[in-house]
């Protein structure tokens, strides 16, 4: 299990400091809210992601993220990586995000792909959430 | 105290300082370096004794004759002769083999080997506690049985089978029994002189030896025959040939008699250092003790945290080498066979650490582990979903999770 040196800085960071690397929840229950939840217990993660939105221009724009991360460590540093990739972005180009962008910034190894592509779930289900409040 | 601090104990040992130097002895210019089977000169003679002396210092830890020691590769070429050994010798009194769910990788590899030369293999369901109930090898003997295979101590819980009990039902059922104890020698006494046992596979590494040294146990009184894996030369009695690695087994003899010799004091020492850590960390919530509370070896710890998954937890306690039953510890992205085994729930088996303690263990390094534990326990959960939905009061049980 040999780790890239970016998965291991980016778990580290987000355990090191939680608050600030967006870990954390909103109710989901809020208008402005989108929830995701991707993954289960018995395969060993799941995703929560949340994003809060606002009315921008004719689309709607990603003003902040809160995530939190059940799974090995490259699980919680892809959920992590994405919070910073989501951070401004429009709903549009927040659907645009691949899996392949996180494994890429990442460095994941072929056998940690599967949590990037549970990261990319992650957003599709959050901002479909948040639609459906628009 | 140096970091990492090495935890281990179960996946292999640090080679014992004593040890080390009896080896030494063997690999110099001015020692002793010769072919144990040379029989025309001093350099022969002088390793052959050594490899002798060695033999008799493993028999003396598990209390047999000197001449039903055979030295292999390592347990794991101990288990392959042992089985498929003894299953192809004897096939013409029938092909049915019992062995069990949380046996080591080498045991279940070689009965599958065997079922695709046409044996059956039964593999027994061990309790919850992991042990493998007496009754539960009774009612699956047959007719066709010729062979069980069953662990004295598993190397991922670290429970004790009562080789005992399971040995008078194999010997009055006329079959052969084979024990793997490459965890216990050195941890639990063994008897073979008394033990119904016909085969036993050891390993050096597992006891302060070096790696690639094992040996198998081969019954004389009943006699128990094997059919060789390795032909060429006819050396251990035609059923292992191959030049004796002299420094080798003179490693794993000194280990074994040490391990004779302070197998009482290092179980005392150890035990009251496991309790020291498990104090330590089973007060922390959703702390689960895998395994039988009682019946198990000295070092062992394994430990579901629940709602936090193994492989974060390794990652965050860098500073200890520790493994885990996770799924993504492994290549197979499956978790572990032997938790599975036991009934535990997937996520419990994701979350589980296997902590071993051993002779190089100190206090300070408990100490160090236990802070270590219960800060990263606290800030993983932080950051899991299943936490918070548990301290929400939600049964994770009936979440409808998305698998993928």
């Amino acid at each position: 299990m040999a780790y890239s040196k970016k998965v291991i800085d980016k778990f580290e960071k987000t355990l090191k400091e939680p608050e600030k690397n967006s870990v954390g929840k909103w109710d989901p229950s809020e208008d402005d809210i989108g929830t995701g939840m991707v993954g289960a217990p018995a395969c060993g993660d799941v995703m929560r992601l949340q994003i809060k939105c606002e009315a921008k221009d004719n689309t709607h724009v990603i003003k902040d993220v809160k995530f939190k991360t059940y799974g090995c460590g490259s699980a919680i540093a892809s959920s992590s990586e994405l919070v910073d990739m989501l951070k401004g972005k429009t709903l549009e180009e927040a659907k645009k995000i691949k899996n392949v962008e996180i494994a890429e910034a990442l460095d994941l190894p072929p056998i940690k792909i599967h949590c990037s592509v549970l990261a990319e779930d992650s957003i599709k289900q959050a901002v479909e959430d948040y639609e459906t409040k628009i | 105290m140096k970091l990492p601090i090495y935890l281990d104990y179960a996946s292999t040992t640090p080679v014992d300082p004593r040890v080390v130097a009896k080896m030494q002895e063997c690999l110099s210019l001015e020692g002793n370096y010769g072919n144990p089977a040379s029989r025309s000169h001093e350099f022969g003679w002088k390793a052959e004794e050594a490899v002798e002396e060695a033999r008799a210092n493993v028999a003396s830890l598990v209390n047999c004759d000197n001449r039903e020691i055979v030295w292999t590769s390592g347990a794991t070429e101990s288990d392959n002769l042992a089985i498929k050994g003894a299953a192809r010798f004897y096939r013409k009194k029938g092909n049915h083999i019992i062995t069990s769910k949380l046996e080591h990788k080498a045991v279940l590899d070689s009965c599958r080997q065997l079922e695709r030369e046409g044996f059956e293999v039964t593999y027994l369901d061990p309790d919850t506690t992991g042990i493998i109930k007496p009754e539960e090898l009774i009612k699956n003997i047959k007719d066709e049985t010729i062979l069980v295979s069953l662990m004295h101590v598993n190397n991922e819980i670290g429970v004790i089978n009562d080789i005992e009990k399971l040995g008078e039902i194999t010997r009055e059922n006329g079959l052969v029994f084979h024990v793997d104890a490459a965890q216990s020698t050195g941890k639990v006494p063994i008897d073979l002189a008394n033990l119904k046992v016909d085969l036993m596979s050891f390993s050096a590494h597992k006891t302060y030896g070096p790696k690639g040294i094992g040996a198998l146990f081969v019954r004389r009184k009943p006699r128990v025959r094997l059919e060789a894996m390795i032909h060429g030369g006819g050396h251990e009695r035609g059923m292992r040939s191959g030049t004796l690695p002299t420094h080798q087994i003179v490693g794993m003899g000194e280990a074994f008699k040490l391990a004779e010799e302070e197998m009482s004091s290092d179980n005392a020492r150890i035990s009251a250092l496991r309790e020291k850590f498990w104090k330590g960390l089973k007060d922390i919530e959703e702390v689960h003790l895998n395994g039988h509370e009682e019946k198990r070896v000295a070092g062992f710890l394994n430990v579901s945290f629940n709602f936090i998954e193994g492989e974060s937890l390794i990652m965050a306690l860098k500073d200890i080498a520790v493994s885990s039953g996770s799924a993504c510890t492994s290549a197979s992205l499956e978790p572990s066979y032997v938790l599975r085994a036991l009934g535990l729930k997937d996520e419990l088996a994701h979350s589980s650490i296997r902590f071993a303690l051993g002779r190089f263990t100190t206090e300070q390094e408990v100490d160090y582990t236990i802070d270590l534990v219960q800060d990263s326990v606290t800030k993983l959960r932080e950051l899991s979903p299943l936490w918070d939905m548990y301290q929400d009061g939600i049964d994770l049980d009936k979440v409808e999770w998305v698998q993928h």
